[in-house]
């Protein structure tokens, strides 16, 4: 408990520096969105910034939108607590991203316009279509944004450190995070509605160069203090950990028990692997350069720059363990989640020194600007589903004009923000990672057979599609609600019931293959075929004549 | 002008018959079959790999817990390995699709759009 008084200690100086740089930081950002919102003419600047952006700028983007509160605090905590399990995450998040490059991006690059929508309502009736796609894409969305808005909340008590009964500006620790959901709420609001796709990318690609030049920094530290040799980091983690070698094998947080934690193991390595290519918000950025040879190139730097973080993680979590130490951490943190700011602290100087205060304050404005950019490309995707493939397609019928468009998802953007807060505060005690791979196993059950369908077999139609998406979405919830998450046990949503008949907590394994088996299935009961259509997407996805 | 997916696009438009005819022609289906030879394989084989590595990491705990150099496992150079997989098949596909697909491509959109619309600034797909 020594530990706590001395962080208590050096709060003053590191709230101080906490939010004078996050302050910078929103500063900067919000010019860079008043800059941007000067930019912005057509519907094509706010949703897809004009497609002018470079392969270099997006995988930069690219990266800003996937490295999220869950990758860079939520993976190094992690391994911090349960060593070797962590990685697990960083590789399925990493290797993901060779379905969205080989099968994906190009294609969806020169069939689709501004959303996930457009390529899968490319050659079928578009209302029921643009109807599911909206839907699939808000209810992903959601998911993704109330797992950050929650991490930041929980976040910032421990950042400014607000214990549960000290106080912040008068504030206690329920109402600090309370407060910051609805700063952070505002804030993507505003970086979405004014800056459009053209702000947003921008907030995105200084929060990578941030995130890339704190873990770099970080690691660097941490291998110098091991001589650059990985064998005596991980061997003093293992030692500290108190775990001894078990800490560095595969199974302390997975498949320790029976084989339900094994299989539960594959569930969650399949979401994470097919989940990426069905992100909405991941997908729209394809969108925004010029060509599919720009959407191959960016998704490239993207890997190399998500490829070079996820192995960061290994110094980040090891390290933690070994110099912060298990105990302190999860003392600080019982999900490890400020690992990193703590790890941060320690290599600054330690607790209670200018450097270690300075160090942290550091990485906590760059978590916090994680969150932001995040946030922000999820409140974008869902606000421009909303207005281009409900309100224009669906309820307009295609007979409405750009202005009245954006209009839409500048009001949708504010709706979807309200609703985001709203939830995120009275969500505040569920499992974030939960959030995440929930999210990561509906975009696999949903979107992702219902895109491959749509790009590679002919046969694909109306039904199949609305099939597709409504059943591998329905499952996937399905069985999330009677999964050990929601009732029964310990760490469950609901603890005092037990409904809970389905023994998973990710249901990857079995509603992933529902919705291929749902496309299919719908597919084949159904008689449209339309092939002059599907000849028009084979050449137009291909090659790029007449892509937008 | 409308929002709609089928909205004419500024650079004019390309018939539904010139599309199905280019879906035809011997040159589109050549670049197409060497488009999937490439990307079907490898993704049942980056998939086989990847799904390997998880089914060892919650069956094959013997196997992965043996020690190889100092505190490092199998489990840590077959972590490390599937970076390195990962980021050898973007290169591979990039190399691939820059030799392979971009020429054909080119040539086949600048036959069905018309060549003076090449490196428009309406930023259409070159």
């Amino acid at each position: 408990m020594s530990d706590v008084t001395v962080l208590a200690a050096s709060a003053e100086t590191r709230r101080g520096l906490t939010i004078a740089l996050f302050l910078v930081f929103i500063a900067i950002t919000l010019y860079i969105t008043w800059w941007a919102s000067r930019q912005n003419r057509t519907a094509a600047d706010f949703y897809a910034a004009g497609r002018s952006f470079s392969a270099f700028q997006n995988g930069l983007a690219i990266g800003g939108d996937y490295m999220s509160a869950a990758s860079f605090l939520g993976i190094a905590g992690l391994i911090a607590l349960y060593g070797y399990d962590g990685f697990l995450y960083s590789i399925g998040f990493l290797v993901a991203w060779l379905v969205a490059l080989l099968l994906v991006a190009e294609l969806m690059r020169n069939s689709g316009r501004y959303t996930m929508g457009d390529v899968l309502a490319f050659r079928m009736r578009q209302r029921p279509v643009r109807m599911a796609a909206g839907i699939s894409t808000i209810t992903v969305s959601i998911f993704y944004l109330i797992a950050q808005m929650v991490g930041a909340g929980a976040l910032v008590a421990l950042l400014l450190g607000i214990g549960k009964t000290g106080t912040f500006l008068g504030m206690s620790q329920t109402t600090a995070k309370n407060v910051t959901i609805v700063i952070v709420g505002a804030l993507m609001i505003l970086y979405v509605t004014v800056g459009g796709m053209r702000g947003t990318t921008w907030v995105q690609m200084i929060k990578a160069g941030l995130l890339m030049a704190g873990a770099i920094l970080m690691s660097l530290f941490v291998l110098a203090k091991f001589n650059f040799n990985p064998s005596t980091l991980l061997g003093e983690a293992a030692s500290q950990s108190g775990k001894g070698d078990a800490f560095l094998n595969p199974g302390l947080r997975y498949g320790a028990g029976d084989w339900k934690t094994k299989v539960d193991l594959i569930s969650l390595g399949l979401a994470l692997v097919l989940g990426t290519a069905g992100l909405p918000h991941i997908l729209m950025r394809f969108y925004t350069v010029p060509t599919a040879r720009d959407a191959r190139r960016s998704v490239n730097w993207a890997i190399g720059l998500i490829g070079t973080f996820y192995l960061l993680t290994l110094a980040l979590g090891f390290g933690a363990a070994a110099l912060v130490g298990t105990s302190a951490i999860r003392a600080a943190n019982p999900g490890g989640n400020t690992a990193a700011p703590q790890l941060a602290e320690e290599l600054g100087g330690g607790a209670g020194t200018t450097g270690g205060a300075f160090f942290l304050a550091f990485i906590a404005s760059v978590a916090f600007a994680t969150i932001l950019a995040v946030v922000a490309g999820l409140t974008l995707a869902s606000s421009s589903s909303v207005a281009h493939d409900i309100y224009a397609n669906v309820i307009r019928r295609g007979e409405v004009d750009e202005g009245s468009e954006v209009r839409v998802a500048r009001i949708a953007a504010v709706i979807i923000g309200a609703i985001a807060i709203v939830l995120s505060i009275f969500a505040q005690n569920l499992n974030v990672a939960f959030l995440v791979a929930l999210a990561f196993a509906v975009a696999a059950s949903g979107n992702l057979p219902a895109i491959l369908y749509s790009l590679f077999w002919r046969r694909f139609n109306t039904q199949g599609a609305t099939w597709a998406i409504y059943g591998g979405l329905g499952v996937a919830l399905f069985l999330v609600i009677f999964s050990p998450v929601v009732s029964g046990g310990a760490t469950a949503m609901i603890s005092d019931r037990d409904f809970a008949w389905f023994p998973l907590e990710n249901p990857g394994i079995i509603s992933i293959p529902a919705g291929f088996f749902f496309g299919w299935l719908g597919t084949v009961l159904s008689r449209e075929r339309d092939d002059a259509k599907y000849d028009e997407l084979e050449v137009r996805s291909l090659t790029g004549a007449g892509a937008h | 002008m409308t929002s709609s997916e089928t909205a004419p696009t500024e650079r004019g438009r390309i018939t539904p018959e010139a599309y199905s005819r280019m879906d035809a022609d011997p040159r589109f289906v050549d670049l197409r079959r060497r488009f999937r030879n490439f990307v079907f394989p490898m993704t049942v084989a980056f998939l086989a790999w990847y799904l390997l590595y998880v089914v060892l990491s919650a069956f094959g705990r013997g196997f992965m817990d043996t020690k190889v150099v100092g505190h490092l496992n199998v489990a840590f150079f077959f972590g490390l390995l599937q970076f390195v997989s990962t980021f050898l098949i973007a290169w591979a596909y990039s190399k691939f699709a820059n030799r392979r697909i971009d020429p054909v491509a080119r040539e086949l959109r600048r036959e069905l759009q018309g060549t003076e619309l090449e490196g428009s600034e309406l930023g259409g797909a070159r």
